[in-house]
């Protein structure tokens, strides 16, 4: 189910523009947010609400590479391994990663806490090796940087559990 | 943000001051002055000041800003459109964003002017969708703009009339070509259109629309308030103003550093960022985004400008400078930014 504020976050962007289909990038992308990937419901959903039928809306979700049609892990971690990461040891950073989670590219934890993927320039390039978890820039990366935040989110994670 | 003595700080100059973000530190310091006297001269007055000024795109194809708005048309019985481009993804390139994060306002003040002189009424920033904690931030400003009457009906009593918001990108660089941006922010995949006709003709929803990047907009204040000829001064011929040059990759002190256009690249690594990391020798410089032609260690003298760079086979590109150590692999380097274009169907 769509929560109530999404429903009405999703009609004031469809107000701002002449044209429906123009929010439908956005309302993917805030319905990924709540839901953790695209649902079905989710497409159906913004479908109706722009007035397209709901393969218009599959068709845009393969072409944009933030958009899911699957959950991700709790920690989505992307990290950029693009030229200037690159040369200050952006896949060191990732190879790192993979190490420490376990897990390769595209690739969730079995317990849906982590996943990684290898991403494009994220426009941190005086800050490289860079990563985003989630929406968070995390910059000048090194091992050890990446080991103290596995370690923080794995403590926020079960402070979260003990309190639900 | 690393400063450094040798910078012109025109676009930068209050990224310093605290809440910089903020509206009533925007006022306290010159801010929304470059509209209110731009609404009370011709349209076609800005744009012949911005033509003036020789201010020239810089997403990268260092188009005058002022002739493309100029080719607008007068008389249309359509919408017309203004379109920021904050779709900012040339890997070395991350200007853009620190000019959203300290000072939205200056952005809004120069998409707002950019309105009145094409006589549009609706604005969209287009954002990259990775630059969430930016859209909340221009989200904020922009809100803020509406509370004072900078943006909305009857700007400041002019009987202007201009509304604006963001619209998020959800992940694809090729949606920075301005075409490719129209598709997709249509709803659609972000496939390049075939020119002409130039958006400036048949734009957003088939309307006249001039598309301009972050940067290119937020010096539009500085050129009403001061007026052109003073910003192209700043410059070398036909090259106006001043330039956010992100230098990365193997430098000492990395960095965004506001300098005047045609500043020369070997000072620039050497003076500005400190000279190659771990005192190695370069090997060669991307001069402005992982799209131009690199340069050798023996071509670093060139002027940092449209003209000098296109002069000698390379590009000014979008400002992003990657600098590359005597160890590095080239074949590697090149193998790894073919992959991304591969990767983003361009190329």
């Amino acid at each position: 189910m769509l929560s109530d504020a999404l429903k009405h976050k999703f009609d004031t962007v469809i107000a701002r523009y002449p044209l429906k289909r123009s929010a439908i990038v956005p309302l993917l992308l805030f319905a990924q947010d709540e839901i953790g990937h695209v649902s079905d419901e989710a497409v159906e959903e913004i479908a109706r609400r722009v007035g397209v039928r709901p393969i218009e809306v599959v068709e845009d979700i393969g072409y944009y590479s933030m958009l899911h049609r699957k959950p991700v892990g709790r920690y989505h971690f992307q990290v950029c391994t693009n030229i200037s990461c690159m040369l200050r040891g952006g896949e060191e950073i990732f190879a790192h990663c993979a190490k420490k989670l376990g897990i390769g590219h595209k690739q969730t934890t079995p317990d849906g806490l982590f996943s990684l993927e290898e991403v494009e320039c994220l426009g941190a390039c005086c800050g490289a090796p860079a990563m985003q978890v989630n929406y968070d820039y995390y910059e000048n990366l090194t091992p050890e940087k990446i080991d103290e935040l596995i370690e923080k989110l794995r403590r926020k994670d079960q402070g979260s559990r003990i309190k639900d | 943000m690393r400063g450094n003595p040798l910078e012109v700080k025109i676009l930068t100059r209050r990224f310093g001051l605290p809440n910089s973000a903020s509206i009533d530190v925007y006022l306290a310091n010159e801010g929304y002055q470059a509209l209110k006297k731009a609404l009370a001269i011709k349209p076609d007055d800005v744009i012949n000041e911005v033509k003036k000024s020789a201010l020239r795109g810089r997403g990268g194809a260092g188009f005058n800003a002022g002739m493309k708005w100029g080719f607008v048309p007068k008389q249309a019985n359509k919408p017309k459109y203004v379109v920021c481009n904050a779709d900012e993804s040339e890997p070395g390139t991350c200007k853009d964003r620190v000019l959203m994060e300290y000072d939205p306002h200056q952005l809004l003040e120069g998409i707002v002017i950019a309105g009145y002189a094409i006589q549009s009424h609706q604005g969209y920033i287009y954002i990259r969708g990775e630059y969430r904690y930016l859209m909340e931030i221009v989200d904020h400003a922009i809100a803020e703009a509406y509370a004072r009457g900078y943006l909305g009906k009857n700007i400041l009593g002019s009987g202007f009339d201009f509304d604006l918001c963001t619209h998020s990108g959800a992940g694809a660089y090729e949606c920075g070509e301005e075409t490719a941006l129209l598709n997709s922010l249509e709803g659609l995949r972000g496939y390049p259109r075939v020119k002409p006709p130039f958006p400036a003709v048949i734009g957003l929803y088939g309307c006249p629309t001039i598309i301009n990047n972050v940067e290119t907009l937020s010096n539009v204040p500085h050129i009403v308030l001061q007026g052109g000829d003073w910003y192209a001064k700043l410059g070398t011929p036909n090259n106006g103003g001043t330039r956010l040059f992100c230098l990365s990759g193997h430098i000492e002190r990395p960095g965004i550093y506001e300098l005047p256009m045609g500043f020369p690249l070997g000072r620039m690594i050497e003076e500005v960022g400190g000279g190659v990391w771990r005192g190695k020798r370069l090997k060669c410089v991307i001069p402005g985004g992982s799209s131009c032609p690199v340069l050798t260690a023996e071509e670093i003298d060139v002027p940092m400008d449209f003209d000098s760079l296109t002069k000698i086979g390379s590009m000014l590109g979008s400002g992003g400078v990657v600098v590359l150590d005597e160890d590095t692999c080239m074949v590697k380097a090149a193998w790894r930014i073919m992959k991304f274009y591969a990767h983003e169907s361009c190329g």
